[in-house]
């Protein structure tokens, strides 16, 4: 009796001693390690447009499945593959629309200055008193200016269709 | 952005298209099927009817069933698959022989697969194996030939009979196919060679007036339509020649060994479906590779089975297994035997640049 | 010597028919009303234009420069004014509008005063080069790739053979034959000059078996030049695509994802090499261009010098307009052309061919199932399977059809050609090239505003600290007195 209790009872002590030193060497870091490759993949600019605040949340967001691999405008459909084959989700192949950008109307801006200090990716040039101009290639379309501007001259547009946006369209299946 | 209805080049065609070529292999296959119906009379002819109709028929419910659009009746598919299924089965079979193969081949073998060009196997072969395997004694009862309009041959309303009403077979109506009676003699201890010299000659099996399936006993007329569709580039050549070759050459070579035991390569060219087979069956696009190598190795391996088994299988005729195993081996062999792209080595790699055209000639580093 | 036939693989015989047009005389355009100048004419980064509306220029003076060095100048091609800078329809299958300058001719037809060299061959390689670019010639075969660029490749890599494409592989096209037989001695010219620039070997000028006369017409005029050959090789489509005549004539394969230089070898158009001679030897920068008129719907199918610019309607109507209502329209040939949306576009440098085609010249519509008769296979002159690609292409599996021969594929369009099925595979491959492209540009665009992101942040921090360590400045500087009361 007494020796089946020392043996349970030793048997106890090593294996919590063994789960303590396992927990103290093998300890997993903060975190899932995929929050911050996913995050990598991500653009990275914060733009809010998935809904969460940054490219961080919206990371925890996707790998934890609140949110769909699809939600990120500015990394179209190619992110949302990557991120689907990374996360082990299906994926329908299928469109996402193009993000749309903002525009400055020029007749209307009185060159506050204040849109391009909002911009999280330096897209709006400018200086005070001067018509502002986006750069359509830094822009991810995320709206801060839209809110910043006192004067609403800023909008988000959809592109216009150019040569350069033109892409075949795919055949009608036989 | 895009726009749906703007076709991309070229806009410039050879004018082929799918309905002309199977109108082709049908016109090809057509000399030897007319030689066999006349060859096998009435019974023949009506077992031909019903199996071509009946797979027509099923394909267009199929279609219906599938939601497809009927105008893919008239891609002649079905019927070169009805017409391939009924020259390969027994002349006098019953009619229901050639119902339930159309049913299988069109049904089963094609459109659950998918329809036209989804088939991993040969329609026409699978049911030919469904049949003989369900219903051993009917597909191997073989009508010794009896032209049509000849005295002993029956008449059309005894055909109708024969066909459709189950009239049994005499024993004076049938004979062995060359490789059934050679596997069935050689079972009673006597050797190849005397079987041969007493019931098999070369000229009358490659000319066709032996007993075997409705379409495959002249391998004369076979070989002449193999050899147009060729011509026709309808089909591959690499196909039937590595088939052909290689059973032929085995053949001789075990002959050489030992002619107790083995038949010659004449025989084996001559006999059973290998030369339908080898133009018209293997050489199925659907179900063979798509590259050169690939063909060649489909071919090959094709002849090797057909010896092997032919010699050392149960069955006495391997054309169909060995086709059908063969057709299962086609999307390996499409994966590994691709063609060779241009400018890159056979795996895949980029050929290597010449080092000496990247030298910068120091004069005009400016 | 051991000079064995190498064939390339593939290929297909479309049917010619280059007998419609290949028989009249170049004839000359009379100048039209109207000029419309797209920027982009060339591959690469658009023209920059340098007048304004209202601005009277002469014949040849430059309109729009090249930003970047991938990239072609704009010259006026006849004396006029600029009455509009703005969007005129592309020459372009989804009528789409571009960016462009339009030119009312005033009639005259003034040249400006050209600079052309005494000697072009005393001239370094370096200069030619930059002569050439400077005139705004472009690959007229096409390919529409600034010469310039291929030019400067000999100071860069050793460059053995010059092959001058005269094959002309395209059904209807007879351009390269009609300057071969006309102008023989000035493309012999350019060529020699090219080789000059280049320092390469040797020359040789490959031109399809189909055209006699015009192989006649190069051996005459090379005849008394050493280093120059007149090469017959097979007519078989597409003999002109860059590749497919490397193969043929040296019998080396450019490596994947290579190009012609890692072969010692350089291919220009017989066209652009008639344009690097005029703009060497007289100075002329290119604005003009001889283009065949053909198909069944123009009445006197023939190869016309058109000035760039010329809105399409003119060149038909010049050719005896049209006799029934063309079933397609297309810019260069019908192999590889383009659709074009009407004739209202107008003929730019890389314009080949216009054509205006019948219903029955036109491939059937009707798509079958793929039967994998692998006729596409046999086709490809690229050794790839396209009915895989086609498959992959068709589920948007893009790495895939990538692997499977998208990455080699050059858009031929053989497969189409001889495929039963009448599947339309170019289709699918422009398609997945397209999204590839899509890929890349929103992948391009996402790297770029990511560092954007991360030097503003640096930014914002460097200035936060800045902003702190005045504080702290000021601080101490307020801090100080107080001590020292």
């Amino acid at each position: 009796m007494i020796m089946a209790t020392l043996a349970l009872a030793l048997m106890g002590v090593l294996l919590g001693a063994a789960l303590g030193v396992a927990a103290r060497y093998f300890a997993v870091a903060d975190g899932n390690p995929l929050f911050k490759e996913v995050e990598q993949m991500l653009p990275g600019g914060n733009c809010g447009q998935c809904g969460v605040p940054g490219c961080g949340a919206a990371a925890v967001g996707m790998v934890e499945g609140t949110l769909p691999v699809t939600c990120c405008p500015p990394g179209g459909i190619g992110l949302a593959e990557k991120l689907a084959s990374v996360l082990g989700v299906t994926l329908e192949a299928g469109e996402m629309e193009a993000p749309k950008l903002a525009r400055v109307e020029a007749s209307e801006c009185i060159g506050c200055t204040r849109c391009y200090k909002a911009c999280p990716t330096d897209a709006i040039v400018g200086a005070t008193g001067q018509l502002h101009c986006v750069l359509l290639d830094a822009c991810t379309g995320c709206g801060k200016c839209v809110d910043a501007c006192p004067e609403d001259c800023i909008e988000l547009v959809a592109q216009d269709p150019s040569l350069d946006n033109w892409r075949w369209s795919k055949p009608q299946a036989a | 952005m895009s726009s749906p209805s703007i076709a991309a080049g070229p806009f410039a065609h050879d004018r082929s298209s799918v309905d002309r070529i199977m109108l082709q292999v049908c016109l090809a296959l057509a000399p030897a099927t007319f030689f066999g119906l006349v060859l096998f009379g009435w019974p023949a002819i009506n077992l031909f009817i019903v199996t071509c109709g009946s797979a027509i028929a099923i394909e267009a419910a199929c279609l219906h069933l599938m939601n497809q659009p009927m105008s893919r009746l008239l891609d002649g598919s079905a019927l070169l698959t009805g017409w391939l299924l009924a020259i390969s089965l027994p002349p006098w079979a019953p009619w229901w022989i050639g119902v339930g193969g159309s049913l299988f081949a069109i049904g089963i073998g094609k459109q659950l697969y998918g329809g036209i060009g989804q088939n991993i196997f040969n329609p026409a072969m699978l049911a030919r194996v469904a049949l003989l395997i369900a219903f051993p004694l009917q597909m191997t009862t073989w009508a010794l030939p009896a032209p049509l309009f000849t005295s002993g041959a029956p008449g059309f309303i005894e055909g109708l009979h024969i066909t459709f009403g189950g009239m049994p077979l005499t024993d004076a109506m049938v004979g062995a196919t060359a490789l059934g009676g050679l596997k069935t003699e050689m079972t009673l201890n006597r050797t190849a060679e005397e079987v041969l010299n007493q019931s098999f000659s070369f000229w009358p099996a490659f000319f066709g007036s032996t007993p075997g399936s409705m379409g495959e006993t002249s391998e004369l007329l076979l070989l002449a339509g193999g050899i147009w569709l060729v011509l026709r580039k309808i089909i591959h050549w690499e196909i039937p020649v590595t088939m052909l070759g290689s059973v032929f050459l085995m053949g001789v070579i075990a002959q050489q060994v030992n002619p107790q035991a083995y038949p010659g390569g004449f025989y084996h060219l001559a006999s059973g479906g290998l030369i339908l087979g080898a133009f018209f069956i293997a050489t199925d696009p659907v179900t063979s590779p798509i590259s050169r190598t690939g063909r060649i190795i489909f071919g090959l391996s094709c002849g090797v089975l057909v010896y092997l088994i032919r010699t050392w299988g149960n069955f006495p005729e391997a054309v169909a297994f060995a086709v059908l195993f063969m057709n299962s081996l086609t999307p390996l062999i499409d994966r590994y035997w691709r063609p060779r792209a241009y400018g890159r080595n056979s795996s895949g790699k980029p050929l290597v640049a010449a080092k000496w055209t990247s030298q910068v000639k120091e004069v005009d580093k400016v | 010597m051991f000079n064995f036939v190498r064939r390339i693989q593939g290929g297909v015989h479309p049917d010619a028919r280059k007998d419609l047009s290949a028989n009249p005389e170049i004839t000359y355009l009379p100048l039209p009303k109207r000029l419309y100048l797209p920027l982009r004419q060339h591959a690469g980064a658009e023209a920059m234009p340098l007048v304004k509306v209202g601005d009277k220029v002469l014949k040849g003076q430059l309109l729009a420069a090249s930003p970047s060095e991938v990239s072609a100048p704009i010259h006026a091609p006849t004396s006029g004014v600029i009455v509009e800078i703005g969007p005129i329809l592309a020459p372009h299958p989804s009528g789409l509008s571009v960016t462009g300058i339009v030119l009312e001719s005033d009639g005259e037809d003034r040249w400006i005063e050209l600079d052309a060299p005494a000697d072009p061959f005393a001239l370094s390689a370096q200069v030619l080069a930059e002569r050439v670019a400077q005139a705004g010639v472009v690959g007229l075969g096409g390919a529409i790739f600034p010469a310039a660029v291929k030019l400067k490749q000999g100071a860069k890599h050793e460059i053995k053979t010059v092959i001058i494409n005269g094959s002309e592989c395209e059904p209807y096209l007879t351009t390269d034959d009609r300057i071969m037989r006309e102008r023989a001695a000035d493309i012999v010219d350019g060529a020699r000059l090219v080789q000059h620039i280049l320092r390469a070997y040797s020359i040789v000028i490959a031109i399809e078996d189909n055209k006699p006369e015009a192989i006649e017409a190069m051996k005459a005029a090379s005849a008394h030049y050493g280093a120059i050959e007149v090469m017959a090789i097979p007519a078989l489509y597409p003999m002109g695509s860059a590749k497919q005549l490397i193969f043929e004539v040296t019998g080396r394969e450019v490596p994947a994802g290579g190009r012609s230089t890692d072969v010692g070898v350089l291919v220009h158009n017989v066209g652009t090499v008639y344009a690097i001679q005029q703009a060497l030897r007289y100075g002329r920068p290119l604005i003009s261009r001889v283009m065949t008129v053909s198909g069944a719907c123009v009445k006197n199918p023939s190869n016309v010098e058109v000035l760039i610019g010329t809105p399409a309607r003119e060149a038909i109507e010049f050719c005896g307009g049209l006799t029934s209502t063309p079933a397609q329209l297309m810019l260069g040939g019908p192999m590889m052309g383009s659709v074009i949306p009407s004739l209202d576009i107008p003929v730019i440098k890389g314009a080949t061919g216009l054509l205006a085609l019948e219903q029955n010249e036109l491939p059937r519509k009707e798509v079958a199932p793929c039967i994998r008769c692998s006729r596409c296979v046999d086709a490809c002159p690229m050794g790839l399977a396209p009915l895989e690609m086609a498959l992959f292409a068709r589920v948007d599996d893009l790495d895939q059809a990538s692997t499977a021969g998208l990455r080699d594929c050059i858009l031929c369009g053989c497969c189409s050609y001889v495929c039963p099925a009448h599947i339309p595979l170019v289709h699918y491959f422009q398609y997945a090239k397209g999204k590839q492209d899509e890929r890349r540009t929103t992948e391009r665009k996402n790297s770029y505003i990511k560092q954007q992101t991360e030097a503003r942040a640096a930014r914002v921090a460097a200035e936060e600290a800045a902003k702190a360590a005045a504080k702290a400045a000021k601080k101490a500087a307020t801090a100080k007195p107080k001590q020292e009361v």
